[in-house]
C-alpha cells in the first residue's frame, strides 16, 4: 500500500514567452508509514512537486495519488487527509498561538484535545507562549506551531517543505526527533530539504536536481552505489594544494570537504605514493592521503556530473 | 596569508544590553589579518548583535572593539567604508542588472568610474558573466547570484568582509565553488568573518568561535576543538556547547 504515488509528473511554468520546466517526468512511490526525503538545492523542483501532491498546483503532465486518491479529481478529499507545512511561514501572524491552533482545529471540525497525543510533545514546548502573537515568535517556535497546526486533524500523510532551513543545529536535531516520533504514530511523511546530511535520517530519499530525480534509494544504498575510488588529501599549504591537485593528471575531480579535499581518480592514476611524491616535489609537507568511503554529498556531486538522457 | 601578529578585529569585554537582557556578554576576541574566521552560535546566542557592533551598525553598551583600525563606538562611519558585507537575505538589487549593481556599489563606496569599469571587467571574466551583464539579477540562477554577491561585497577591495549565512540552498558543487572564492580572497589578504548554520562549513575556517548565551564558549582551530571536545566533527562540538544554553531563541 502506497501513501503517495507519482507517475511521470511534469510541470512547466510560462513566464511571458519563456517556458520554465520545473519537473521533468518524475515518478515515485512512498510506502505507508515511510519517512521519505526529497533532497536537493533551491530550484530543483521540490516545492513544485509538494504543491502538486498537496493539490495546490496542477501538473502539466502525469498522474499522482495521495492516500489512494487522485490529486486532480479527488483533491477535496485529499485535503481532509493531509497535513502541509509550507516553506514560508503561513499561519496568521496577528493571531496568538492558541488562536491559530483553535482556528485550524475548527476548520477541520476537530479540537486540540481530539488528537492531543500527536502534538503533545510539540505543543508542550510552545504552551508557555500560547498568548503570544504568532508573528512575534522566534523561528524555532514558529516552526513548532506550524507543525502542530499541520497535525491537528490527525492527517494520514504529512508534507513538509524545508522545515529546517535557516534553523540552527540544535533545533534541527529536535525537529527530526519529532518526525521520528510521528513516524512511529503511523504517519507517512514526505519532507523536502536542501541539507544533504538530513538524508541519513530518512527511510528513503530522492536526490533531486534540475527537475529530475538523480536517484531514489535508501541512504545506505545510495552510499553503496558509489563505486569509484575516493581519496581525501590534506597538506601543509591547503590553498596551493587545490591547484596542485587540479594540475595532476591522475585526478578527475577535486572538491573541498572541510579541512580536506576529496579527489576522484582518472585512468592515468597510479598510486597514492606517486601522488605523495608529486606533492612533495611541489613543496608540500605533512601530506596525508587516505582512501575513504563516500558520503551523500560525494554521491550527489558525482550524479550531478553525469550526462542526462 | 594569515598574520597572527596583526589583528583586523579586536574586542575587549564587548557588551550589548537591551533593557535587562544582555545579548552580548563581555566578549573578547582577536581576528587575525588574512584568516577565515567562523562565528557560530544557536539562534538567539547573540551572533547577530555582535556582528552588528563589528559592522558599526550598533553601538556597544560597554567594552571596546576596533575593526580595521577604527573604534566601533566613535568611528562607525569609517568602519562601514572599510568593510564588505554580504548576507543571503540581502545583497544585490534584483531589479537592477548585473552591471547596474556593480555600478551602484562602486559608487556607494566612492570608487572612480575608471576603477568601477576595471573591476567590473575583472569580475565578469572571473565569473563568466559576459552574456549576463545586462540581465536583471533576478533572472540569474541562485548559485551565480551568490558568487556575484560575494564579488560585489569585496568590490572596493576592503581588508575585511563579513558573510552572514552566505550559502544556504545551493547545490553542493556551487557551494564549494563559493568557498573556493572565499579561499582566493583570503589568500589575497582579505580577512573573512563568516557565520553559518552548516557545521561542515565551520571546518573550512582557520579558526572558529562558538557563542552560547551571549558569551564566547570556545575559540580555536577546528582540529583543536575536535580534540578538546573529543568530537568527530564540528557538529558534535557545537551540540555539546549549544545544549548547555539556558536561553532559547525566544
Amino acid at each position: 500500500m502506497y501513501s503517495i504515488t507519482a507517475h511521470n509528473i511534469g510541470k512547466e511554468y510560462k513566464n511571458g514567452k519563456a517556458v520554465v520546466t520545473a519537473l521533468r517526468d518524475v515518478s515515485l512511490q512512498v510506502k505507508a508509514g515511510e519517512l521519505f526525503g526529497l533532497i536537493g538545492p533551491d530550484g530543483a523542483g521540490k516545492t513544485s512537486l509538494l504543491r502538486i501532491l498537496t493539490t495546490l498546483l496542477l501538473p502539466t503532465k502525469g498522474t499522482a495519488s495521495v492516500a489512494g486518491l487522485d490529486v486532480v479529481k479527488e483533491y477535496k478529499k485529499i485535503r481532509q487527509k493531509i497535513g502541509y507545512m509550507p516553506g514560508r511561514f503561513s499561519l496568521y501572524q496577528d493571531l496568538s498561538v492558541q488562536e491559530n491552533l483553535d482556528f485550524f482545529a475548527s476548520i477541520f471540525n476537530t479540537s486540540i484535545e481530539a488528537n492531543y497525543h500527536l502534538i503533545k510533545d510539540i505543543y508542550e514546548q510552545i504552551a508557555p507562549f500560547k498568548h503570544r502573537k504568532a508573528g512575534k515568535l522566534s523561528g524555532g517556535m514558529k516552526q513548532k506551531l506550524a507543525l502542530s497546526c499541520a497535525l491537528i486533524h490527525k492527517p494520514e500523510v504529512l508534507f513538509l517543505d524545508e522545515p529546517t532551513t535557516g534553523v540552527d543545529v540544535v533545533s534541527r536535531k529536535e525537529f527530526w526527533q519529532m518526525l521520528q516520533h510521528l513516524k512511529q504514530e503511523g504517519l507517512s511523511i514526505l519532507v523536502a530539504t536542501p541539507y544533504m546530511d538530513e538524508a541519513a535520517l530518512c527511510d528513503r530519499v530522492a536526490l533531486m536536481q534540475d527537475g529530475r530525480f538523480l536517484q531514489i534509494n535508501t541512504p545506505e544504498d545510495i552510499i553503496h552505489s558509489y563505486t569509484q575510488p575516493l581519496w581525501s588529501v590534506k597538506a601543509s599549504s591547503m590553498y596551493a594544494l587545490l591547484q596542485h591537485l587540479r594540475d595532476y593528471s591522475g585526478i578527475d575531480t577535486v572538491f573541498p570537504f572541510g579541512e580536506t579535499y576529496h579527489i576522484t581518480t582518472s585512468h592515468t592514476w597510479q598510486s597514492p605514493e606517486a601522488l605523495h611524491q608529486y606533492l612533495q616535489q611541489q613543496g608540500q609537507e605533512q601530506i596525508t592521503i587516505q582512501r575513504i568511503t563516500a558520503n551523500i554529498e560525494d554521491v550527489f556531486m558525482h550524479l550531478m556530473n553525469q550526462p542526462h538522457d | 596569508m594569515i598574520d597572527t601578529n596583526s589583528h583586523i578585529i579586536t574586542a575587549n569585554k564587548l557588551t550589548k544590553t537591551f533593557g535587562d537582557f544582555t545579548a552580548v556578554d563581555a566578549i573578547s576576541l582577536d581576528v587575525h589579518k588574512g584568516e577565515i574566521f567562523g562565528f557560530l552560535g544557536a539562534n538567539g546566542a547573540g551572533k547577530s548583535t555582535a556582528m552588528r557592533m563589528f559592522c558599526g551598525l550598533l553601538s556597544p553598551t560597554s567594552g571596546e572593539a576596533s575593526v580595521a583600525g577604527f573604534d566601533v563606538r566613535t568611528q562607525s562611519e569609517m568602519i562601514k567604508r572599510n568593510i564588505g558585507y554580504m548576507s543571503q537575505k540581502f545583497s544585490l538589487y534584483e531589479d537592477l542588472t548585473v552591471r547596474e549593481n556593480m555600478r551602484l556599489y562602486g559608487g556607494i563606496y566612492g570608487m572612480s568610474t575608471a576603477a568601477i569599469k576595471q573591476k567590473t571587467a575583472s569580475i565578469v571574466e572571473e565569473l563568466h558573466l559576459q552574456h549576463e551583464l545586462n540581465s536583471l539579477v533576478k533572472t540569474l540562477p541562485l548559485g551565480w547570484k551568490q558568487k556575484l554577491a560575494f564579488s560585489v561585497a569585496i568590490f572596493h577591495n576592503p581588508p575585511l568582509v563579513f558573510l552572514d549565512e552566505p550559502t544556504g540552498g545551493v547545490d553542493p558543487i556551487t557551494r564549494r565553488e563559493f568557498w573556493e572564492m572565499i579561499y582566493r580572497a583570503a589568500n589575497a589578504g582579505t580577512t573573512v568573518f563568516v557565520t553559518t548554520h552548516y557545521m561542515d562549513e565551520a571546518e573550512y575556517c582557520n579558526r572558529v568561535c562558538i557563542m552560547v548565551d551571549g558569551k564566547i564558549e570556545a575559540m580555536d582551530t577546528p582540529a583543536q576543538l575536535r580534540q578538546q571536545f573529543r568530537a568527530q566533527g564540528m557538529e558534535d562540538v557545537f551540540l555539546q556547547l549549544a545544549r548547555k544554553a539556558k536561553r532559547s531563541g525566544d
